[in-house]
């Protein structure tokens, strides 16, 4: 058995370019994008050849046939293909979640190197037939002669050919996550304004990291796109203001989500690589940060006790409890930007003595958080959102912030679809 | 790379006899280095009998090659070595051409003509002076001559130097092997006895760290494999946008890719850290990444102008102070210490209508490595530049059809080179066996009649 537990290190991480669904990677499979994330990381650090305790990634949106998808994807890299890999799925979480318990994993001595990341493609979404044709279909493959099978296929109607593509509905609502996430910023209180302002935050923010190169080590291009293509560095409050809203429509003239403080659908991929001190200092390999823990999150959004996205505001309660830790102590917040309201709603929950005492149980307020220590070189709202993939573009990036500041913290919030969400700590080193 | 149909159609039998002739140019399959190969094969005829030629013949013998004073009338002739340094007045120059253009009807495809001679600038004798300088017109003529994909280059060794030197080896290993296939009417000098041959010549680069600029394509991915295959662990660096072919040409040679525009001021400091991180050394730098940005210079605008001067010169100038002032790059082993290649173009020796930025920036290259051997030479260092001619890259195979079959006959093996030719010529020139040699602009251009 382990004796103590290990410090899990973030070395690294490698994206490629978030793009806009149906533009740049159009054409490009999850597979492919993974692969290419992969292979990114590998060129980065030298992995040539190695064999990793584990490689676990996932991806939202995913056809069955993609049963393996890390582990295809792992074998389509320079990687020791001895290196075992395994697919996540958590929603939105998933790429938090995938890296989160393989840092785990380092702790405990089970493994000393790891890669966790994630990929989604809206562009390469599995189709699917209806339920009923899918019914018939199966009972015409169970026919044992010719004329049961074709009295079987008889039955197909033209109705039952509509494909249907994956949304973002929830299936226990019928609502999408936008029709949800109107009622939570309603429900809050939630500006119009302060949304925007937060959208031009970020996309500012971005751009504005990108033109000092701080990307340069952590994205690799794709398919001839070299930076996110949702990005608008010259974006402002007063243009996003001329936008009408697309959800909470039942909100009428109180309904404030607009394309532009909602992330778009999106395609991208990536890939964080782990380890202990000892095998990153074996391989000659930096030690930006260490993820030090994390704690899921679900809610009762169902029935309307809490809003959908709101997970993350429990889980925090919890993570900073087990760790003795309030807002105070963290020098950089990564709240993942599914909606600028998303983001709001949970700063205005923590500092709701209302929410946190009624709420999570607490004595006072979690507190506020710095606005500017939020989301300093951008979030989903510039970057994009491939559901998959954000967790692994908020770690590494994090990770980058907090190199060179031993000691300092960094908090993650990740919400996911289904009233799930992840929060995390990183410390730098 | 566009395809060369002519000399593939030219090396047919039928293609052969027909361009005969017609009195078209014959360009020919060119032998090329492989590291399972042999150096070279058949005969090897040292001329000119002296001490200096003879410690020659012992480099050759040590690698089992069949060294000859003499052969047949009918023998086939893989090299010829021919050594002059007992010639002190024009006059004298006679036995030794002589006899060696008696051998000339019998070499073999791809054969090799090496004159070996002392510096003509070390004498201050006229008659010694003429008599060296001759070779140097001999040697360039004779490598019009050569055909069948066959070279003649000339060795220009240092007044007081011994050829049992190890860069003399090291010149001579290169200039035999098909490593030098697309270098003809050139010259190497060997200024001192600095330098090691390696134990194995198969990985003569063995535990080294290099890194390539511009590595993402072309001359430069060629580069990063070939120092690789040569032993040598590669950092591979281009500008950002590039990453995705970098990345995929950096895990075929199990480097590490590193995304940085050399333009920036940190470039150099950048490059060092990444070495000292994941290497803990740098031995090695190949200053490859460059721009072109045609326009005549009446219609030359300031972008034009200065992008190509930031790129191609000033960015090297800068990250050169930077890895001079480092102690990573200082590192000596014996008489071999850090070496830099930087990529010239001949445009920026013969000039090049539409280039004059171009031609500014890569002269400059030159002008650079003369200057800054002195720099390197305090830790047994050296710098040196390499002037590609028509080579066969993506950025060639843009060129107009015509302008482009002209340019690739336009030299004495009436071919393009391949970016490996430059590749290979930069592996020897950073090799611990080519540490003798610094300051020098070597052309690899299958002796361009451009500039010559």
């Amino acid at each position: 058995m382990a004796e103590k537990v290990r410090d899990a290190v973030i070395i690294g991480g490698n994206r490629i370019p978030f793009a806009r669904a149906h533009s740049a990677y159009a054409k490009s499979s999850n597979q492919d994008m993974l692969t290419s994330a992969l292979n990114g990381l590998v060129a980065r650090y030298g992995l040539q050849g190695q064999q990793l305790g584990a490689v676990a990634a996932g991806a939202v949106l995913k056809h069955s046939k993609n049963f393996n998808l890390a582990r295809e994807s792992v074998l389509g890299t320079p990687l020791d293909p001895k290196t075992p890999a395994y697919d996540v799925q958590m929603a939105c979480a998933t790429g938090t979640e995938a890296i989160g318990s393989l840092a785990n994993k380092i702790r405990l001595g089970q493994i000393d190197s790891a890669i966790g990341g994630g990929v989604d493609s809206i562009s390469d979404a599995p189709i699917v037939v209806t339920d009923e044709l899918r019914g018939i279909l199966m009972e015409a493959n169970r026919a044992r002669s010719l004329g049961a099978r074709l009295k079987a296929l008889a039955k197909i109607r033209p109705g039952h050919l509509a494909p249907q593509a994956p949304g973002t509905g929830e299936p226990r609502t019928g609502l999408s996550m936008g029709e949800h996430m109107a009622i939570t910023a309603h429900q809050w209180g939630i500006t119009r304004r302060e949304q925007d302002e937060l959208a031009v935050a970020s996309h500012r923010n971005l751009a504005a990291a990108y033109e000092e190169g701080f990307f340069d080590d952590l994205v690799t291009p794709f398919k001839g796109l070299t930076k996110d293509n949702n990005m608008r560095g010259d974006s402002t409050v007063e243009k996003l203001a001329k936008l009408s809203p697309v959800f909470g429509k039942d909100l009428g003239e109180e309904a404030t989500l607009t394309a532009a403080n909602s992330t778009p659908l999106t395609d991208g991929a990536s890939a964080v690589l782990l380890g202990t001190e000892e095998w990153a200092d074996e391989h000659d390999l930096p030690k930006l940060a260490n993820f030090v823990d994390y704690e899921q999150g679900a809610v009762d959004f169902v029935g309307g006790a809490e809003g959908l996205l709101m997970a993350p505001a429990y889980a925090a309660a919890r993570l900073l409890k087990r760790n003795n830790l309030s807002f105070a102590d963290f020098e950089y917040f990564e709240i993942h930007e599914a909606f600028a309201s998303t983001v709001l709603a949970q700063i205005k929950a923590w500092e709701s003595e209302e929410f946190c005492r009624g709420k999570l149980g607490l004595d006072a307020p979690l507190g506020s958080i710095d606005r500017s220590k939020l989301n300093v070189t951008g979030s989903s709202l510039a970057a994009g959102h491939p559901f998959a993939a954000t967790g692994g573009r908020i770690v590494a990036t994090l990770a980058k912030l907090l190199h060179g500041k031993p000691g300092k913290l960094g908090f993650i919030s990740v919400c996911a679809a289904g009233g799930q969400g992840i929060t995390a700590i990183i410390e730098g080193r | 790379m566009a395809k060369d149909s002519y000399t593939h159609f030219a090396n047919t039998g039928f293609g052969r006899r027909i361009t005969k002739a017609l009195g078209l140019p014959q360009p020919a399959k060119l032998r090329r280095y492989s590291p399972s190969g042999p150096l070279i094969e058949g005969p090897v005829v040292l001329l000119g009998a002296t001490e200096a030629s003879d410690l020659i013949a012992e480099h050759l013998l040590g690698w089992d090659l069949d060294v000859r004073r003499h052969v047949g009338p009918k023998e086939k002739v893989a090299a010829v070595v021919a050594v002059f340094d007992s010639a002190h007045t024009p006059a004298e120059l006679s036995e030794t051409v002589l006899e060696l253009g008696g051998l000339l009807k019998q070499l073999k495809p791809s054969a090799r003509v090496i004159t070996v001679f002392r510096n003509p600038a070390h004498t201050e004798d006229p008659a010694a002076r003429a008599a060296r300088k001759g070779i140097e017109g001999l040697t360039r003529s004779l490598a019009h001559e050569m055909r069948a994909g066959g070279t003649a280059n000339g060795l220009i060794l240092h007044e007081d130097l011994a050829t049992a030197a190890p860069s003399v080896a090291g010149a001579l290993r290169f200039l035999l092997s098909g490593r030098s296939a697309f270098v003809s009417g050139q010259f190497i000098t060997v200024d001192s006895v600095n330098g090691a041959l390696p134990e194995d010549w198969t990985a003569p680069l063995s535990g080294q760290v290099a890194v390539v600029t511009g590595a993402a394509r072309g001359i430069g991915a060629a580069i990063a494999r070939t120092l690789y295959r040569d032993g040598a662990q590669v950092i591979l660096v281009d500008i950002p946008p590039a990453g995705e072919q970098l990345a995929a040409v950096a895990n075929e040679v199990a480097g590490t890719a590193l995304q940085v525009d050399i333009t920036e001021d940190e470039a150099g400091q950048k490059i060092l850290t990444h070495a000292e991180q994941h290497y803990g050394r740098l031995d090695i730098v190949v200053h490859n990444a460059g721009i072109t940005r045609d326009k005549l210079l009446a219609n030359m605008d300031p972008g034009r102008w200065n992008s190509v001067i930031a790129v191609n010169i000033e960015s090297q100038l800068r990250m050169n102070r930077a890895f001079l002032d480092s102690e990573l790059f200082s590192r000596t082993e014996g008489t071999v210490g850090p070496r830099i290649v930087s990529l010239a173009s001949t445009s920026g020796i013969a000039g090049n209508r539409g280039q004059t930025n171009y031609a500014a920036s890569k002269a400059g290259v030159i002008g650079m490595v003369s200057a800054a051997s002195a720099q390197l030479a305090a830790r047994h260092g050296t710098i040196n530049a390499v002037a590609p001619g028509f080579i066969e890259t993506e950025m060639t195979a843009k060129m107009p059809v015509a302008t482009r079959e002209v340019a690739r006959r336009l030299n004495s093996l009436s071919q393009g080179g391949r970016p490996e030719d430059v590749a290979e010529t930069i592996a020897y020139l950073v090799s611990p066996a080519a540490a003798g040699t610094s300051g020098l602009t070597l052309r690899v251009c299958g002796q361009n009649l451009v500039g010559a």
